[in-house]
């Protein structure tokens, strides 16, 4: 019985096999090739950043491929998510130094502060999200164009709205006390916030996994990502599913915004767009509707991004839109795209 | 007489500017296997989309257990309890088998899950391929999981769109004698261009042709009505 099941997967994807092969020997292949010119120790401080920046376009990138994934919906606005959740971030770090709680604390004062930041965010990029979703996005439904234009505008305004609220210029965030300086492995300087970064991807990601992959709602989603019509005739309402992946999506790229902040201590209102960016390459290389293809593609940007910007600064971001060229020449649709 | 299930009264229904259904007129007795035969074109899965919710209707009235559904949305169609089995077999390619069908579980409890054991017995393959990705399935397989998800709720009534499109004889005939099975529990209405599975399954049928009912009777007549078979369905 399982053989035979085996069988039949194995007949059906043997004629892809070949190029799944090579995409992932060259994805897994960056990883190790700039050790032809940057030194092991170097080398291994960039990974880290790389990895910690791939987590964090991941925040931003997972939201927006499964909007695009299950309604086909391009939300341009996600940046402004993204810049709000610094901000409140930001001021709320803010009144907790008031009370003592960021700088010269203890860890658990450091810990609750993050927590607390990013709990704010989310709560703000989620409702920001629905309110959106359903006073707008919902209008745009079908038309790539109106998509764009509506928010791109949205996100226009959002942002104006922000830097009346707060100011226009840089402003500078300060990193809770434990989380400041860095550690010393073996001469490798690893900068402490960049581990913070990188676990709280990984519980992000765990957490998208375990809801897509083990609940109803996931299998909703995944579906409706395949064939939204489908679902429909079973019985969702799928805007309704739809508008709450949304919301989620918000509230995601709201949590990357706070905290890339505190990763570069310092914000600034077109840290939004810049950051869009980057999700956007990140989702067209794994794949649009591809939460696991986002996470790949966001590891791939951020360590291609530290590793070239470390040897020839001016092309880091042009590297990464060479990485997703390739990537589009040899798979189309992307690392784990639909075909 | 029995009120029908399902009626549809002068329905009209545009894809874009197209004027596909020009009045269509059915009714169908609860228990009834109904088979809505005619010509490729005729507008007979516009019939079942409309009726779905997927293509609305412009005008005419569609009555489902007495309650007008022509302006509900497909999902509130579905929960009304109608199954639906569209041309093409749609399951998801990239679900497994087993998510496909909690997919279709509207209440995953346990009357749900016992209908599970009739469906594997009904399609022994469904127990087979319960983890694999749907889209490894064969085309009988894959229409056999679509109708059998379509099963999985105790509907009243299931919509099943050309079952036997491109499938083998044999497939065919196992098709039948499910489908026969479940007719015995829910409503089917039937699309179908093969005459052989349309007279094996069907005890009334309605034949559409440009967008318009253009007779009904019952299946046992039609069997031997040489003219109306050549007229309409084009079969000799
Ligand atoms: N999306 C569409 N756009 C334009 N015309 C369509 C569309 N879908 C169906 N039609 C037309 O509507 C008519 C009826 O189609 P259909 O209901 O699929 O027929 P049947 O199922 O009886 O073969 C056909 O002439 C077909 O070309
Ligand atoms: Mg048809």
């Amino acid at each position: 019985m399982t053989t035979q099941t085996a069988t039949a997967g194995l007949q059906e994807q043997g004629g892809t096999d070949f190029k799944k092969v090579a995409v992932w020997i060259a994805s897994v292949g960056i990883w190790f090739l700039p050790l032809l010119w940057i030194d092991p120790t170097t080398y291994a401080v960039l990974t880290v950043a790389g990895l910690a920046m791939g987590m964090l376009i991941f925040l931003t990138a997972s939201g927006l491929t499964l909007i695009f994934g299950l309604m086909d919906v391009l939300n341009l606005a996600h940046g402004a998510f993204f810049v709000w959740g610094a901000y409140v971030g930001f001021s709320l770090l803010g009144a907790l130094q008031k009370v003592g709680w960021v700088e010269g604390a203890g860890a658990a004062q450091s810990i609750s502060s993050v927590l607390l930041c990013l709990l704010a965010a989310l709560v703000v990029g989620g409702l920001m999200g629905i309110v959106l979703e359903k006073m707008l996005v919902r209008l745009t439904y079908g038309s790539h164009l109106k998509q764009i234009l509506i928010t791109m505008g949205a996100s226009l305004i959002l942002v104006e709205i922000l830097k009346v609220v707060w100011s226009p210029n840089d402003e500078v965030v300060i990193v809770p006390a434990a989380f400041q300086g860095s550690w010393d492995i073996m001469d490798v300087i690893i900068t402490k916030f960049r581990v913070v970064a990188i676990v709280v991807g990984l519980a992000v990601l765990g957490g998208i996994q375990l809801v897509m992959m083990r609940t109803k709602l996931g299998i909703i989603v995944r579906a409706g990502v395949e064939n939204k019509e489908v679902v429909e005739t079973l019985g969702y309402n799928i805007r309704r599913v739809f508008t709450g992946v949304f919301c989620a999506g918000a509230a995601l790229a709201a949590v990357g915004g706070t905290m890339w902040s505190i990763f570069k201590e310092q914000i600034h209102p077109a840290m939004g767009e810049e950051n869009l960016i980057f999700a956007l390459i990140v989702v067209i290389i794994g794949g649009m509707g591809s939460v696991t293809g986002s996470f790949l593609g966001a590891i791939m940007v951020g360590l291609a991004f530290n590793y070239v910007a470390y040897t020839m600064p001016p092309l880091a971001l042009g590297a990464n839109i060479m990485i997703m060229a390739v990537i589009l020449l040899i798979r189309p649709t992307g690392l784990m795209g639909k075909e | 007489m029995a009120e029908p299930i399902l009626s549809l009264t002068k329905v009209h229904t545009y894809i874009e500017q197209h004027h596909i259904l020009q009045g269509v007129d059915l009714s169908f007795m609860p228990g009834r296997a109904t088979v809505l035969l005619g010509r490729n074109g005729a507008g007979k899965s516009t019939t079942l989309r409309t009726v779905m919710g997927l293509t609305p209707a412009s005008s005419g009235d569609i009555v489902l257990k007495g309650r007008a559904v022509q302006a509900m949305k497909p999902y509130e169609v579905a929960k009304q309890g109608v199954g639906f089995v569209p041309e093409d077999q749609a399951v998801l390619y990239t679900l497994s088998v087993e998510e496909n069908f909690r997919l279709a579980m509207l209440n995953e409890n346990e009357t749900t899950w016992a209908r599970m054991e009739t469906i594997f017995q009904l399609f022994p393959d469904m127990k087979k391929f319960w983890r694999s990705k749907a889209g490894v399935l064969s085309g009988g397989q894959k229409q056999m999981l679509a109708i059998a998800r379509a099963f999985v709720n105790d509907h009243d009534l299931l919509l099943i769109d050309e079952p036997s499109k491109g499938l083998a004889p044999i497939v065919v005939d196992h098709l039948i004698e499910s489908i026969n099975h479940i007719k015995n529990h829910t409503t089917v209405i039937l699309v179908e261009q093969n005459f052989y599975m349309a007279s094996h399954i069907g005890v009334d049928y309605f034949i559409l042709d440009d967008g318009r009912t253009v007779h009904q009777g019952l299946m046992a007549d039609l069997v031997h009505d040489e003219g109306l078979k050549q007229k309409y369905l084009g079969i000799a």
